[in-house]
């Protein structure tokens, strides 16, 4: 549970950092803190189990019917990187509080900040594999959302999605890589993968694991050649630099490198992969940074460096080379963090980052110039820092690679600490010279609070660099142990080791760094260079956009040559489909023995030659008279509810009907707003025989259809039924579900989470029509009054309905259907009520609801209606929902299962014995969703005619006045 | 009457699938119902026909021959009541459509000659 709370803290803090207003700088960066600070006495409470070496554990089942089980664990590793993430965090969100401006809204901020770090912890604290990918995709998804955080800029637009491509494409390479993985071992538990390192080495699968696995890794620690995502991430603000692209999130990559190390490593392939790609990394970030003009560009490509620095040592893969790697992520983060948000302010005191402009700061910003002298010397390896430290162990590995002959490995690591002496240079040197003039703003020293972060990881840098054994050795310690078990080396993190060959390797670094910075300075104008000398044709941007930019042409071209905007040709072959592929699939038909058949009706042959009929002739005046076609096709409804009804299926006889009443009425209200149909004088323009042949194509497709379903039909009819489900229906129904009508007992009890599906889809269904209607524009020839309604012979058409209803024309129909009402809410209830135990229910009696209030609209008209009448199906579809909900959720308060029903047998006074199911109650909420879901439509589809009417020939009515309908409504 | 049934679900099918190839919305509409008619239809012959012995048990001790199948009941009578709903997106966005476009063809816009 302590450990559940680790990973749920920030993700909590995110949702309450979300909610808060615009302009609570304090108060949001106070719960960020508390959030931090929280997660770090959680983790200082499991340091004593951690420390003796145990793996904690805690798992949640997730899918366990496919292995898959929510797993937190840590163990040394993990927690060393826990507090780094939470840690530097705390750092960061302090540092944010006076980073961030007034103006920006910082809910967002921080809001995304605490997903991350939740999303981050999840990924170091994951026992699962699959588990970690999904947080992995989580810390891509909130790095795109926090480098995108000033979204009106376009670099940052373009940033966000080159870092969200790039990562998320090898977060589902990863993916890939943990499936094969888990496919070798048979298990995804990350202790069972960690085991099984022989059995994962000797697989055939082995390659495609570690490339997918490598693809992952590579592109989250921005790897060459995947490096260039990095610098453009640099729009992001600089507490998100300095916390994701320098110091956590870009060490996900080589953590999870390190996780794996004892499954996968070991192997040729490993070396040359892994180490292949951190050699050309650490080269070319290091010499591509000594060359840029923008403070975090520069610090960017120095982070690209030394993340290849670490993959090297990770690529040598030798024990006392993954200790160094280790080592250097943490320094790394310390000092590069620091260095991040020491450019950080010299942005926000002089309003650049153009290393051409900035000069002489040292004189306006003492302190902060000594910090970041101090933190650049540690990023250059000078001695008495950390940073020193690990890159000697990381020149005493190159010394074993290919053994006394080859060398090349030794010869890359000093040109690599060269070229970070000479871009450290390059970034302290706006510490001095003459103070610069005309900067965008007058700089001055941080906020104290601003500055204490900083100071803080300087601070860290020295006593590491200082003492190491007493300071970091014991944290070293747990990781290496927890990685390595029994291969963990002895090692020795002394400042002195006396004079050997890496020792040499750094003075040759530092020397040559220097020197390589002066000639640069003097002889090839580093300070105003335009570009990258040698290798500037090397580009990931742009072949990245390049990539980009013929996939979005190769998809165009494929949709234009393959794909059509027409629905007409898309529906035929559906159609075709529909024709050609089910006997394709289908194999031979089994045997079957004869079933007794229904005998011959002929009433029933009868009925279904007006039903029959009634669809060709419907087909056939579909393009001439609207009117009669949709009278005719409700024919073809009319025999479908008596065929049910024939067929022993009252109940669906009755929806059938009802259904039909309201489709009918919705089709009458929407055929006014379609126009006439074009009737050309001339005739068409295109040849007979091409309409021919169209029509010929149609019909031959219309017949086969209608062949094939009636051939299927009658094939399956003619078998006997299988075993279903249903005999269990038919036997639980009374004795389980409380009710005799299966048929409602299967909807409201048996299957009723489809059914509260069912509804939720109809409310939504009832919303999106609502929706589009209120933004309906009629078409300016239909918004007048129809010429029916003018026409001044007729007395009806200077009365509006509700005289019409009262003194005219439908007094008579007015009397009786007025009277009529309550007799139908009546059958409403009755229907309801016995929908449990005979053909009716929740759906039925909400159909007939609606169609008696119907019968009114439609009687006296809108206005007439809705001034007696207050209707409100927002809130019918609200309570509906609720009420089902509610009713579902109360099994959980007897400790059933969601939506587990119980029947009550209630003995009333005078009624009797009473069966109360809960199905009841959610039955009532159907009725009340169908209700609702019914009347919000027509009425919405009806009030349209009211609009049109107030503005006669108008196009387009105000939005005022449809926003204050809507509101009646 | 299995004969009957399924020939009249194949015409009504064909009749739904002539109009839903024609070019007008309302004929697409009309089309849609119909189709939908014949799949209901279909769905609930796959309990096979039974006449007179709808799926309502009088007492808990029963033969389950002896009933219809309430399985194609439920599924179908879900379906005609989600039928309903599309029915009256497919109707708003038709009109919808017309409003913006000036067209009752289904691609929004007359077709060029």
């Amino acid at each position: 549970m302590l450990l559940a709370s680790l990973v749920l803290l920030p993700f909590l803090g995110s949702v309450l950092a979300a909610l808060m207003p615009q302009d609570a700088r304090n108060r949001e960066s106070w719960l960020a803190i508390g959030v931090a600070v929280g997660g770090l006495a959680i983790a200082a409470a499991l340091f004593p189990q951690v420390a003796a070496g145990e793996v904690v554990r805690a798992e949640f089942a997730w899918l366990p019917a496919k292995g898959l089980d929510f797993v937190l664990r840590v163990d040394g590793l993990a927690w060393v990187f826990t507090v780094l993430v939470l840690a530097i965090g705390l750092l960061v969100v302090l540092y944010a509080r006076y980073y961030m401006s007034p103006e920006d809204p910082v809910p967002r901020f921080f809001a995304f900040l605490l997903a991350f770090m939740g999303s981050m912890l999840g990924v170091v604290l994951s026992g699962n594999l699959v588990q970690l990918v999904v947080f992995w995709e989580l810390t891509s998804l909130t790095s795109f959302l926090l480098i995108g955080y000033w979204h009106h800029r376009a670099d940052a637009r373009r940033g966000a999605r080159m870092a969200f491509t790039v990562t998320a494409t090898g977060g589902l390479c990863l993916m890939a890589g943990v499936l094969v993985l888990g496919h070798i071992v048979g298990s995804y538990d990350l202790d069972v993968v960690l085991a099984a390192g022989d059995l994962i080495r000797g697989h055939e699968l082995y390659l495609p694991a570690l490339v997918l696995i490598a693809l992952g890794a590579l592109t989250k620690s921005a790897q060459f050649p995947f490096h260039f995502w990095l610098p453009h991430a640099m729009a992001a603000p600089t507490p998100v630099s300095s916390y994701l692209h320098s110091a956590t999130m870009v060490k996900a990559g080589v953590f999870l490198l390190v996780r794996l190390w004892p499954a996968l490593a070991g192997t040729p392939e490993w070396t040359w992969i892994i180490g292949g790609a951190g050699v050309c990394t650490l080269l070319i970030g290091a010499f591509v940074a000594i060359f840029q003009h923008d403070l975090k560009g520069l610090l960017a490509y120095s982070t690209i460096s030394h993340l290849g620095l670490i993959t090297v040592l990770i690529g040598i893969g030798t024990p006392l080379a993954i200790v160094a790697a280790i080592f250097h992520i943490l320094n790394h983060a310390t000092f590069k963090a620091s260095l991040f948000m020491a450019a950080g302010i010299i942005d926000h005191e002089t309003g650049t980052r153009d290393l051409r402009v900035l000069r002489g700061l040292r004189h306006k910003l003492p302190i902060t110039a000594t910090l970041a002298i101090v933190a650049s010397a540690a990023m250059a390896g000078v001695p008495l820092l950390n940073g020193f430290l690990s890159k000697e162990m990381f020149f005493a590995e190159t010394l074993q690679v290919g053994g006394d002959l080859n060398w090349w490995m030794s010869y890359a690591a000093v040109a690599m600490g060269m070229f970070s002496v000479a871009y450290s240079l390059r970034f302290i040197s706006v510490f001095f010279g003459a103070p610069a003039q005309g900067l965008p703003r007058d700089p001055h020293e941080p906020p104290r609070w601003m500055r204490f972060p900083v100071e803080l990881l300087v601070l860290a840098c020295l006593v590491v660099g200082v003492a190491p054994g007493v300071s970091i050795e014991p944290l070293l310690h747990l990781a290496v142990v927890a990685t390595l078990g029994e291969a963990a080396p002895v090692y020795d993190l002394a400042v002195w080791h006396g004079l050997n060959l890496p020792l040499l390797m750094s003075v040759c670094a530092l020397v040559g760094g220097v020197a390589l910075y002066v000639v640069l300075r003097r002889h090839f104008d580093l300070a105003q260079r335009e570009r990258v000398p040698l290798i500037h044709r090397l580009n990931g941007a742009q072949a990245y956009e390049t990539t980009m930019l013929q996939l979005t042409r190769g998809a165009e071209w494929l949709l234009r040559r393959v794909g059509t905007r027409r629905l007409q040709p898309q529906l035929m072959l559906m159609m075709v489909a529909l024709l050609l592929v089910p006997p394709l699939l289908a194999g031979v038909p089994p045997a079957w023995t004869a079933i007794p058949l229904q005998g011959f009706d002929p009433l029933f042959a009868g009925m279904w030659l007006i039903g029959a009929g009634c669809a060709l002739a419907g087909a056939w005046m579909a393009k001439y008279h609207r009117l009669a076609a949709l009278a005719l096709v409700g024919g073809t409804g009319i025999v479908t509810a008596a065929t049910f009804l024939w067929l022993s299926a009252p109940d669906l006889a009755l929806t059938q009907l009802m259904v039909e009443t309201v489709t009918t009425v919705l089709i009458l209200l929407g055929l006014r707003w379609l126009p006439p149909r074009i009737e050309s004088i001339t005739g068409s323009t295109q040849p007979a025989w091409r309409v021919w042949t169209r029509r010929g194509r149609d019909l031959a497709l219309a017949v086969g259809g209608g062949l094939a379903l009636a051939a299927l039909t009658y094939a399956v009819l003619v078998h006997p039924a299988s075993d279903t489900i249903a005999d269990f229906f038919l036997l639980n129904a009374l004795s389980g579900g409380g009710g005799s009508n299966v048929v409602n007992v299967l909807l409201v009890d048996f299957r009723n989470f489809d059914t509260l599906g069912e509804i939720t889809v109809l409310a939504i269904v009832a919303l999106t029509v609502y929706a589009l209607l209120r933004r309906f524009r009629p078409a300016p020839e239909s918004a007048g009054i129809p010429p029916q309604q003018r026409f001044e012979g007729d007395p009806a058409s200077r009365q509006n309905p509700a005289e019409q209803a009262d003194r005219g024309y439908l007094l008579v129909p007015g009397i009786y259907l007025r009277l009529l009402l309550p007799f139908m809410g009546v059958i409403a209830v009755y229907f309801f009520m016995r929908g449990h135990n005979l053909p009716g229910g929740g759906f039925v009696a909400g159909l007939i609801f609606a169609v008696a209030i119907l019968v009114q609209y439609m009687l006296a008209g809108t206005v007439w209606v809705e001034s007696h009448l207050s209707l409100r199906p927002h809130r019918w579809l609200g309570f509906g929902l609720l009420l089902a909900c509610v009713t579902g959720l109360g099994a959980w308060w007897f400790e059933h299962p969601f939506l587990t029903t119980h029947t009550a047998h209630v003995h009333w006074p005078l009624v009797g014995e009473l069966h109360l199911p809960s199905a009841f109650v959610f039955d009532l909420g159907v009725f009340a969703v169908v209700v609702g879901t019914t009347m919000l439509m027509l009425v919405a589809l009806a009030h349209q005619s009211l609009r049109a009417h107030r503005h006669p020939g108008e196009d387009a009515p105000a939005d005022g006045q449809g926003g204050a309908e809507g509101r009646r409504l | 009457m299995e004969l009957v049934l399924a020939i009249s679900v194949g015409v009504v099918f064909g009749a739904g699938v002539w109009l839903i190839l024609r070019p007008r919305t309302f004929q697409l509409i009309t089309g849609l119902l119909l189709m939908s008619y014949a799949v209901n239809l279909f769905i609930f012959a796959m309990g096979r026909l039974w006449v007179d012995k709808p799926p309502i048990t009088p007492t808990p001790a029963i033969d389950p021959a002896q009933f219809a199948d309430p399985l194609p009941q439920g599924l179908v009578l879900t379906a005609i009541v989600i039928g309903f709903a599309t029915t009256a997106l497919y109707l708003v966005i038709m009109i919808g459509a017309r409003g913006l476009s000036g067209s009752d063809h289904v691609d929004g816009e007359e077709p060029r000659e």
